[in-house]
Order: C-alpha cells, then sequence, then structure tokens
C-alpha cells in the first residue's frame, strides 16, 4: 500500500516539473533557443505573485491572474529587445546572454526581497487531502497536475489548432520560408516566450505555495526542467509531461527508500533514460 | 506604371559580383522568362526581389513605391509570392496547413475565408486528394505542385517561379504548364526561372537572359533565342 502512494506522490510530483519544463520545451521547440533564465523567471514569477497578494490582500490564486498578463508583458520585451538580437546560427550568444539574465535576476531579487525564504499562501486548502480508499492525496498536488496536465492540453491545442499555432510550427520549421508566407519570426517568437512566461507564473503559484522559496533556488528548477525536456524528447509537449513524471516518480521511489536520496535518484533516472533512449521518450520526426 | 520594376539592382559577395546593373520594368499581367547558364545568377535576382538578401546597389520598386530595404513579409503581402527550385514545405504541417498559413499570414484571408478559399486552390493544384498528408510525405511533382499552391495562397499580383518545371516528366511538366497558364490569364504577372525552354516560352511574353550576373538580352521570346550570343552562351552552338 506504502507503494501506491509513494508513485502517486512521485506522479503528482512530475506534475510540478513538467510546469517548470513545458515553457522551456515551448521556446526551445519553436526558435532552438535555450533559456538558461527559465528557472530565474519562475523564480521572478512566484515573487511578482506574492508582491501583488500582498499589496492588494487578495488570494494567490486571484493573484496569478493578475501576474500572468504582467509576466506576459516581460517575456514579449525580454524576447523582442534582448533575445531576438542574440538568435542565429551560433547558439552560443544566446546562452551567454540568459545565463547573464539569471545572474541578473537573482541578484535583483537579492537586493529586493533578501535572501530570507518566502511562501504563498493558499490557506485551508494547503492542508486538505482527498481519501481515495487504497490512497489519500493532497489537494494541492492534484490541483498542481491537474494544472500541468491542462497547460499541455491547451499548449498543444494553440499549436494545432490555431493560426499562430501553425506560425509556431512553420516558423520552427523553416524561418526563412516563413518570412515570405508573411510571416514575422521575430514576432512569433516575442509571442511564444510572452506564453511560456504564463507557463511559467503558473509554475511559480504551485512552487511558491509548495515550498519555501528565495532568489538562488533557480538554478535547481531549471536542471528539473532541462531533465523533463530531455527526457520528454526535445520540443513534444506531452513527451515533456512524461518526462516531469519520471522524474517526479524516480524522486518518491528514492526519496521513500532513503529521505537523501530523493534528488540524486531524480538525476539518475534522468542519465538512465539517456542511456537508453538517446534521443527522450517522445522524439519529434524532424529533429 | 509598372507593378515591380527594378533599377540597376547589383549584389556583391565579396569580390564576386553576382547580380550586376540588373534593369527591368514588369507591367501587371506580364509573364516575364529568365533564362541563363547555371551561376549566371538568376536565383540571386529572385531573393533581391523577395527581399532575402539587401542589393549591394540600386533599387527595387513595387507598385513605384521603394522597397529595397523593406523585409521579405511586407513585399509579400504587398503582392510578391515566390516558388523555391528545391521544393520547401512546411515538413511539420500537412499540405492544407501550409497554404493555410500561406493564405492567412502572406496573403491576409480571413479565418473565415481562409478554409474554402485554401480548398479552391488545392483542387486547382490538384493537391486536394492529399490536403491532410505531411507535406514531408509528398513526391516530387506534388511537393513541386505545393510550392506553386502555397505561392499562390499568399495571393500575388506577381508571382516568381524558380526552375518550377525541372526533373519533372514531359507529361507532369504539361499538366503544370496548364495550371501556370490559369493563373496568367487571370492576370497575375509571372517571373519564371526555367531551363525547360518549351514550357517556358509557351507562357512567357517576353525573355530575358543572364550571363554572370549582367543582363544581357530582354525581347520577344523568338528574338532572344534566334541571337547568335545567346545560342552560344546558354545553348553552346557557335554562330
Amino acid at each position: 500500500m506504502i507503494w501506491i502512494d509513494t508513485l502517486a506522490q512521485g506522479l503528482l510530483l512530475g506534475g510540478l516539473y513538467a510546469l517548470f519544463a513545458a515553457g522551456l520545451s515551448l521556446v526551445f521547440g519553436i526558435m532552438r533557443l535555450v533559456n538558461l533564465a527559465h528557472g530565474d523567471l519562475i523564480i521572478l514569477g512566484a515573487y511578482l505573485i506574492l508582491t501583488i497578494a500582498h499589496a492588494t490582500g487578495l488570494h494567490p490564486f486571484v493573484a496569478v491572474l493578475l501576474a500572468a498578463p504582467l509576466m506576459f508583458g516581460l517575456g514579449w520585451a525580454l524576447q523582442t529587445f534582448l533575445l531576438n538580437r542574440v538568435l542565429g546560427n551560433d547558439i552560443l550568444p544566446p546562452l551567454l546572454v540568459t545565463f547573464g539574465l539569471s545572474v541578473v535576476i537573482q541578484n535583483g531579487l537579492l537586493s529586493a526581497f533578501t535572501a530570507d525564504s518566502q511562501k504563498l499562501t493558499a490557506g485551508a486548502i494547503e492542508a486538505q487531502s482527498m481519501d481515495l480508499g487504497i490512497v489519500t492525496l493532497g489537494v494541492m498536488p492534484v490541483l498542481t497536475f491537474a494544472s500541468a496536465v491542462a497547460v499541455v492540453f491547451a499548449l498543444n491545442q494553440l499549436f494545432y489548432r490555431t493560426a499562430l499555432g501553425r506560425a509556431f510550427r512553420a516558423t520552427s520549421d523553416d524561418a526563412v520560408t516563413a518570412q515570405l508566407m508573411g510571416i514575422h519570426p521575430q514576432r512569433v517568437f516575442a509571442m511564444a516566450t510572452g506564453i511560456a512566461m504564463v507557463v511559467a507564473t503558473i509554475a511559480a503559484l504551485y512552487l511558491g505555495t509548495r515550498a519555501n522559496f528565495d532568489p538562488s533556488i533557480g538554478p535547481a528548477r531549471l536542471l528539473y526542467a532541462f531533465e523533463a525536456v530531455i527526457i520528454g524528447g526535445l520540443g513534444s509537449l506531452w513527451g515533456t509531461l512524461a518526462g516531469g513524471v519520471v522524474i517526479g516518480l524516480a524522486q518518491a521511489i528514492g526519496a521513500s527508500v532513503n529521505p537523501e536520496w530523493q534528488i540524486l535518484s531524480g538525476h539518475l533516472a534522468f542519465v538512465l533514460v539517456l542511456l537508453i533512449r538517446p534521443r527522450g521518450l517522445f522524439p519529434r520526426a524532424n529533429d | 506604371m509598372p507593378i515591380l520594376s527594378l533599377q540597376d539592382v547589383s549584389k556583391s559577395f565579396g569580390a564576386l559580383k553576382v547580380t550586376d546593373g540588373v534593369s527591368f520594368d514588369l507591367e501587371a499581367g506580364q509573364a516575364l522568362g529568365i533564362i541563363g547558364p547555371n551561376g549566371a545568377g538568376k536565383s540571386t535576382l529572385f531573393n533581391l526581389i523577395t527581399g532575402n538578401i539587401a542589393p549591394s546597389a540600386g533599387r527595387v520598386f513595387l507598385d513605384g513605391r521603394d522597397v529595397t530595404r523593406a523585409p521579405p513579409m511586407e513585399r509579400v503581402r504587398a503582392g510578391v509570392g515566390r516558388s523555391f527550385q528545391i521544393p520547401q514545405p512546411f515538413g511539420n504541417l500537412s499540405v492544407y496547413e501550409n497554404l493555410l498559413v500561406a493564405a492567412r499570414f502572406g496573403g491576409a484571408v480571413s479565418g473565415a475565408e481562409a478554409p474554402g478559399f485554401c480548398m479552391d486552390i488545392l483542387t486547382r493544384t490538384g493537391l486536394a486528394a492529399v490536403a491532410e498528408k505531411p507535406s514531408g510525405a509528398l513526391s516530387l511533382l506534388q511537393r513541386k505542385r505545393l510550392e506553386l499552391a502555397r505561392a499562390m495562397a499568399t495571393r500575388p499580383r506577381v508571382i516568381l517561379l524558380d526552375e518550377i518545371a525541372g526533373g519533372l516528366t514531359d507529361a507532369e511538366c504539361s499538366q503544370l504548364v496548364i495550371t501556370i497558364k490559369a493563373i496568367h490569364a487571370e492576370g497575375t504577372a509571372i517571373i519564371w526561372i526555367e531551363h525547360v525552354l518549351h514550357a517556358l516560352t509557351s507562357v512567357v511574353e517576353r525573355l530575358m537572359v543572364l550571363n554572370f550576373g549582367r543582363m544581357l538580352m530582354i525581347g520577344a521570346p523568338d528574338e532572344v533565342m534566334a541571337s547568335a550570343e545567346v545560342r552560344e552562351i546558354y545553348l553552346g552552338i557557335e554562330a
């Protein structure tokens, strides 16, 4: 019975990792940009929700509705005024610039909020659970996983059912030819980063309500996100969800054996998947 | 006023001059053929017209408006459609989706009108049966047809065709020519780079010969093909 509980907790934790990773996967899939500041942008999102909640007295679940458009604007501006300038055939400039951005965000948050740990308080819901007979699940972890599934589903609908999604896929295929179809690749990239930041804000909500956060924890979230994206297969959104679940399950199983093994088990699962399937679980045919 | 006008357009890559002082006007609804040996700068000329590369000197006008520095997406919306010598469909999109992208973004067709508009073009270009297929899975003829269909979906007033008949059988080529003639008959101007001369001369009213980036001659196809210099350079027939 305890194993079922462990597997359920791992599955639900995977939802959080998938939320960390979905924005990264989206941006990589469309413009082959590896955003090393993604983890820090999630933490920035968490501080933004915290600030809005403190200033207005709103519940974090409501504050996130105000934070999301602001983060969309930030992502759009970041892509338009900074990242579009360094995108090109050479992959090094975007890596260096986003690494620099990561340092700037961490230090900016440190100056503004100090190194003290913070937490988003969601109230009674944090302690609520659902008894399913064979297993008892926390409401928040279930909500986190459901949100991850909803986000991946929504992004897939956007990709395959809308004009913007077709522009995303066309630009991802061949940005030069896309221009000859009237598509402005740099605007498409700005929309994609904006949407990725909305997803990062949703991830920030569940990160901040689940555990304490401080300005320095972004890079570790980036690592989990990376692992989830790579396990899933680069650019595949459902694969990213599966990747998050693999890490979540590995961590939960590792922790049940020995609490000190939790983080290590996730990384070992990542290495194992790479050894068996180097292109990930669901690689895209054209990559 | 000409729909497209090039004035003394040149392009150099380092010391190599690939386009050298090319000037011509294209009136609305006209069809112009371009021939020349490999490496004569024909595709470069198309890149200069679509805005994929900027000229080193000279100017490009669309409807009298100077677009020399305008990016490709602006020129598409101004009415320049293009097909590639080597078909470049969006492989992750279906045939129908390839057209939808071109129609919505290049042709500014509304979301409500786009499906009917695209299906009509797919029917005219003989691709309706493979509309839902991934474009990466098409045969060469189908990919060539998709190049043409996608360029048509941007609602061009001048369409640039880059060796679209190359690699096709005679029967396939004849089918394609019928479609191109139909597009031309509707009033769309055409500039067509082609080595398959009988196909080209059955459509165009004027022929231009490029050699080492320079415009050697422009005129009626019969006149151009009768020129001793053209026969020597292009066809290797000594006068």
